[in-house]
């Protein structure tokens, strides 16, 4: 199952509710862009899919979620953690085996960044960290892709690596995005979130950028 | 002034300190005490490293003493800090730091005797109560999201190896290392009840008046603590922990007869051990209140209110010395010397020598213990001062001590000053084996007539005023909005 279908998401914060009650069903297949005024909800709408579906997903937060006295080596393996034993794990923090090193460091070099390979990800810079995070969800190879603003720190050429990367490995992905363009080039379906509320749902060949641009 | 909760508190403190005064027993009986203090002095003028091969086995003790102590109290610290969150593990925590290493160290010498276990456990087993403490507070302020994100069905230890220590180690790191001198120090007041450390070395050569030798004793010491950084390196740690056990010396061999009778007979109270049952125990209990207990909690609470107080004034004088904002380089670094041995004697150290040559009041006990703390405090604040930047046109001198940098510093301060307040007071009851006294001299006294049952309930009452003065000072603390970190 790569699809999942959700009903009654809410949240609130402070006694306000943000979000919902909302219904989203997203089938195999459907690579999603969520769209918004920054504030609309999309990030707690992510977290809250997150939870539905822990572990289905490979999630790529805005705040990264890096460890980072650790190398990237080190950061994007642990999107396997829970495929070995505690053991394999712990030998791998002091010394890793030769076929991790090499399909990580492959995974790197799609993002162009295999150089950095045993740097700690604090002396990394933000879209460096940001692709780091990526590659850690790329890793996970879980079948659905969560993704909040992943490519906020990357340039324009980098930025459209990514998300065609993105849109290769994973078939199925809900993609917080602000940048409609992007949003349009690589996701075959909108959800656009005004006050928490799914405002605009449909298919990317059955939209222009004019029409998402109402919800801003 | 009088609106901020800050000022307010600092004088009612200083008020309390007054009227303490009035009780205290301060005077200096000796009859020469400043010709004692001028040989004394010449003496660390004149050091004797020579005398005898006993100073370097009492290095070397003190130093394996303090790695074995330490290191077993980290790791069974950092298992503690693992399940810290349960409350019978906080209070077990508590109970055994609330406990000077003296007291373990007197308690563990009546039935293991002069082995080296009773020197190992004495330091090990309040360390591992603050070691639990700290680490379980560096662990908790690690980034909870990495772990968060990791694959559900991710085993708990991979989880922890991976997201909690590489983001802690560093300061796992500094604090285990700050605690190492904190040991060094411990191992060496070790002596004074017997174990064969430095401690020991400078009693036997006080003495005899044998200043020359007690002069190198104290010069030794600050090179050993002053050079940690250079001898205390990661690569040799491993060298030094497996080979620590083997220096700790033979002692003498543990009567394990004695460990029974310890528990068995010893500590029971002794209504209970003749037979007079709970009857004989509520007068018993009674006597040794109105004897003992309360006059020594009485006396420890005075004096450490006193040297409380002592602390902060010298903290606050002394902080200019090393203060970037004042004078010249000269003055600098004879100000960091000063600091650097006022802070690295240990106090008990330092109030052993005064009371030589003060002869015995409250007197040497509260300069020692405001020197000691004073000087860490000075030092903290002093460094933090070097932090801030003053605009090109701030006033000089007296004016920018007291209108630009002590309203600056003063609520670090008195975070600070608060953090060790229980320090202080454990401190001022274990001063009282030197003769002042407050609880410890009763503890003392217990042990020397053989009424163990009576030590246990003293030492007992020392950890509560302890625990009570520690959770009073993280009131204020919170109270007054202070920040502080561990490393203090």
């Amino acid at each position: 199952m790569a699809g999942f279908d959700l009903s009654g998401l809410t949240a609130s914060f402070g006694g306000e509710r943000v979000i919902g009650p909302l219904t989203l069903t997203v089938k195999e297949g459907d690579q999603v862009a969520l769209v918004g005024k920054s504030g609309a909800g999309k990030s707690t709408l992510i977290r809250l899919i997150h939870q539905r579906v822990d572990r289905e997903s490979s999630l790529v937060p805005q705040e990264l979620g890096l460890v980072n006295a650790l190398p990237v080596f080190h950061n994007v393996f642990m999107g396997q953690l829970d495929k070995h034993a505690t053991w394999y794990n712990t030998v791998t923090l002091i010394r890793p085996f030769k076929q991790d090193r090499m399909q990580i460091a492959e995974l790197l070099d799609a993002l162009r960044m295999s150089e950095k390979l045993w740097i700690p990800t604090a002396s990394l810079s933000g879209g460096q960290r940001q692709r780091v995070a990526i590659a850690r969800a790329l890793y996970r190879n879980a079948p659905v892709l969560l993704a909040d603003e992943p490519i906020s720190a990357l340039d324009g050429p980098m930025a459209h690596h990514v998300m065609k990367l993105l849109k290769d490995r994973f078939k199925t992905s809900v993609i917080a995005l602000h940048d409609v363009d992007m949003a349009m080039k690589y996701c075959n379906r909108i959800v656009g979130i005004q006050d928490g509320q799914v405002a605009l749902d449909e298919p990317t060949e059955r939209l222009t950028a004019a029409d998402i641009m109402s919800l801003y | 002034m009088l609106s901020y909760p800050t000022v307010r508190t600092s004088l009612i403190f200083l008020a309390i300190a007054l009227v303490g005064l009035l009780f205290a027993d301060i005077a200096i009986t000796a009859n020469n005490p400043w010709r004692d203090l001028g040989n004394f002095f010449l003496g660390v003028l004149t050091p004797n490293f020579f005398s005898s091969e006993g100073l370097l086995t009492a290095l070397l003790r003190t130093v394996a003493f303090a790695f074995v102590g330490v290191t077993v109290g980290a790791i069974c610290g950092f298992l503690l800090a693992l399940v810290y969150r349960f409350l019978p593990v906080r209070i077990f925590c508590a109970f055994i730091r609330a406990i000077h290493e003296l007291f373990w160290a007197l308690i563990f010498l009546q039935f293991f005797g002069f082995h080296p276990l009773t020197g190992v456990l004495a330091i090990a087993i309040p360390y591992s109560g603050i070691f639990a403490k700290v680490y379980s507070e560096i662990l908790e302020e690690a980034d909870p999201e990495p772990g968060r994100l990791l694959p559900p069905g991710t085993g708990t230890i991979a989880a922890f190896l991976y997201t909690k220590i590489p983001d802690c180690w560093v300061q796992l790191r500094t604090y285990t290392a700050y605690r190492l001198e904190c040991g060094l120090r411990s191992s060496a007041i070790l002596g004074f009840v017997g174990l064969p450390t430095l401690g020991f070395y400078l009693e036997t050569s006080f003495s005899q008046g044998i200043y020359s030798d007690a002069g190198a004793m104290l010069i030794l010491f600050y090179v050993l603590i002053a050079t940690i950084p250079l001898w205390v390196k990661p690569k040799l740690l491993p060298v030094y922990i497996l080979g620590a056990p083997f220096f700790l010396g033979d002692g003498l061999p543990i009567v394990w007869g004695n460990v029974e009778r310890f528990f068995t007979q010893d500590i029971v109270p002794s209504p209970l051990r003749d037979g007079e049952g709970l009857v004989g125990l509520i007068p018993w209990l009674n006597e040794l209140m109105i004897e003992q207990a309360l006059p020594g909690i009485w006396n420890t609470v005075i004096l450490t209110q006193i040297a409380l107080v002592a602390t902060g004034i010298l903290a606050l004088l002394a902080f200019p010395l090393i203060s970037n904002h004042f004078g010249g380089p000269i003055r600098r670094t004879s100000g960091h010397v000063f600091l650097v041995i006022a802070r690295s004697t240990p106090e008990y150290i330092l109030a052993y020598i005064l009371l030589q040559l003060w002869g015995p009041s409250m007197l040497p006990a509260v300069v020692a213990l405001a020197l000691h703390n004073g000087g860490i405090i000075g030092h903290l604040i002093g460094r933090q001062t070097n932090t801030i930047r003053l605009r090109s046109d701030a006033p000089h001198g007296f004016n920018r001590y007291g209108w630009e940098l002590v309203p600056r510093i003063y609520r670090a301060f008195l975070a600070f000053l608060f953090y060790r307040w229980e320090i202080i007071m454990r401190e001022t009851a274990i001063l009282g084996i030197l003769g002042i006294y407050t609880l410890g001299f009763y503890v003392d006294s217990a042990i020397q007539s053989i009424r163990f049952d009576q030590a246990m309930v003293l030492i007992l009452i020392t950890a509560m005023l302890n625990i009570g003065v520690d959770i009073l000072g993280r009131f204020i603390r919170r109270k007054l909005a202070l920040q502080t970190m561990p490393t203090c």
